[in-house]
């Protein structure tokens, strides 16, 4: 099984977030949005495009500062964005999570390796020797470790996709943020790469998922929300939400993207 | 050719490739390694949302890139010293290329680092870098490998822009090329002779380019 196990007691919390607003010039991207995770599960948050699910997620790894609102993870001090964010808040905060990019964005002049071990060895500044052990370790676990010393450009996207998600593992986060992660794939080669986030769920890691793959979504997640607006307009367990929505928009999206025509 | 004109050709060769060797090279190459450096913090300071410290930079390029080469060898050389500053002709020279280098080069790796995708930077937050790293080691390899072609035409303008410097009284190859031109009367032999030299120097220098290109090429889809 995975060498890096998850390091979180099952059922505490994890992620917290409270009433995140983000705003581009103008546009209001997210109005107020509430999230919260428990340790060792698995929320899949879904919308339209546009809605802001994306930045959302974005702002948890501090790739987007937030305007306001809360954001805690894990052992992390809350961090309030009411106030500007100090550089070092926002590192602490980037350092509880890992995210796996749509469209992979694998450094294309390393090697797989390399691009595993990059923040371990020059970010965090653990032993070379350890780094590429567990790198190792976590490639032959996908089932890429004869691909370890090749670049990205030589591998399939659905390759290039696991080795980023192994890059975030190597972090050894606490949490893991998915963004689309099979979006930018050819459809034959997605289940390979939701199996593997699947079996990630199983062992306990904690993991926040962007999806419009909603069967992905019902057997994996704890609980699904739905964002539209810029706001969690409901969230459940993936069974009821999915089956029942209690909100007409959330009907309507959920329609749309059962029958698309 | 005549007797007389290819022995005068085969004796000038030596004090030439001397010149060239001694004062056309180095005076290159230390300008180029300086005028990358000056051009790379101007590029980013282009890149800053600090308008003043964009400002600052744009205003630099625009003067460098606007006025001669030719007029700030002589701004430096022979302008200064009215007011006071006194540089000899080696430091002169190399000043007045590492300034000009700067203003060209600031361009191309400024447009380098902006042609790497966003999603590079983000990656290179994502684990956990800060700026300077991340442009470190992650932005400006990969802008290096799109830089190359235009630094090459930047560097070869450069070999041949040395010549200027005999203007400002350094013996780099065209001066001894002059020196001995009008010491035997020979002018069209010594020009052309100096023409080779300098045309030799940038086809070795192409050639290292298309190498340089190679290697950097290596993790890219052909």
């Amino acid at each position: 099984m995975s060498p890096i196990e998850p390091t979180v007691p099952a059922g505490t919390p994890l992620l917290d977030v409270v009433g995140l607003r983000k705003s581009f010039g103008s546009t209001e991207v997210l109005r107020s949005v509430d999230l919260s995770v428990s340790a060792g599960q698995v929320l899949a948050i879904i919308g339209p495009s546009g809605s802001g699910k994306t930045t959302a997620l974005r702002c948890l790894n501090g790739l987007e500062v937030a305007d306001g609102g809360t954001i805690t993870i894990g052992r992390a001090p809350t961090v309030d964005f009411g106030v500007t964010p100090s550089k070092a808040q926002l590192a602490s905060l980037r350092d509880q999570s890992a995210m796996v990019f749509q469209h992979y964005n694998l450094f294309p002049h390393k090697t797989a390796i390399e691009n595993i071990i990059e923040g371990p060895l020059v970010v965090q500044r653990r032993p070379e020797a350890e780094v590429r052990a567990e790198a190792l370790e976590l490639l032959e676990r996908v089932g890429l470790a004869d691909k370890r010393d090749t670049y990205p450009f030589e591998l399939s996207g659905g390759q290039q996709q696991r080795v980023g998600i192994v890059r975030a593992l190597a972090l050894r986060p606490r949490l893991l943020l998915f963004d689309e992660p099979t979006s930018a794939l050819d459809p034959e080669l997605v289940g390979d790469v939701l199996g593997l986030i699947k079996e990630l769920a199983l062992e306990g890691w904690t993991m926040v998922i962007v999806t419009h793959e909603l069967q992905f979504a019902r057997e994996v997640a704890h609980e699904v929300a739905f964002i539209d607006g810029g706001t969690v307009v409901e969230r459940g367990r993936p069974d009821q939400l999915l089956r029942e929505p209690q909100h007409e928009r959330t009907r309507q999206f959920l329609r749309r993207l059962l029958h698309p025509f | 050719m005549d007797q007389s004109s290819w022995e005068l050709f085969v004796a000038s060769l030596r004090p030439l490739v001397v010149a060239a060797v001694t004062a056309t090279i180095p005076l290159a190459l230390i300008s180029f390694a300086g005028g990358l450096a000056l051009a790379l913090v101007l590029a980013l300071m282009r890149l800053s949302s600090r308008r003043w410290l964009s400002g600052v930079a744009r205003a630099y390029i625009s003067v460098v890139r606007g006025t001669p080469l030719l007029v700030q060898l002589f701004v430096i050389f022979y302008g200064l010293p009215s007011v006071g500053v006194v540089i000899p002709p080696w430091p002169s020279a190399i000043l007045a290329f590492v300034i000009n280098v700067g203003g060209y080069a600031a361009e191309i790796i400024r447009a380098a680092i902006l042609s790497v995708p966003k999603g590079q930077w983000e990656a290179a937050y994502m684990v956990g870098m800060s700026r300077s790293v991340a442009l470190r080691r992650i932005i400006l390899p990969q802008a290096a490998r799109v830089s190359v072609p235009p630094l090459s035409n930047t560097f070869i303008s450069l070999v041949k822009d040395t010549s200027l410097a005999s203007l400002i009284l350094v013996t780099e190859m065209f001066r001894e090329a002059q020196r001995i031109a009008a010491f035997s009367q020979e002018f069209m032999l010594l020009y052309i002779e100096a023409g080779l030299i300098y045309w030799l120097i940038c086809l070795v220098l192409s050639s290292l380019q298309s190498a340089l290109e190679t290697r950097l090429d290596r993790y890219v889809a052909h």
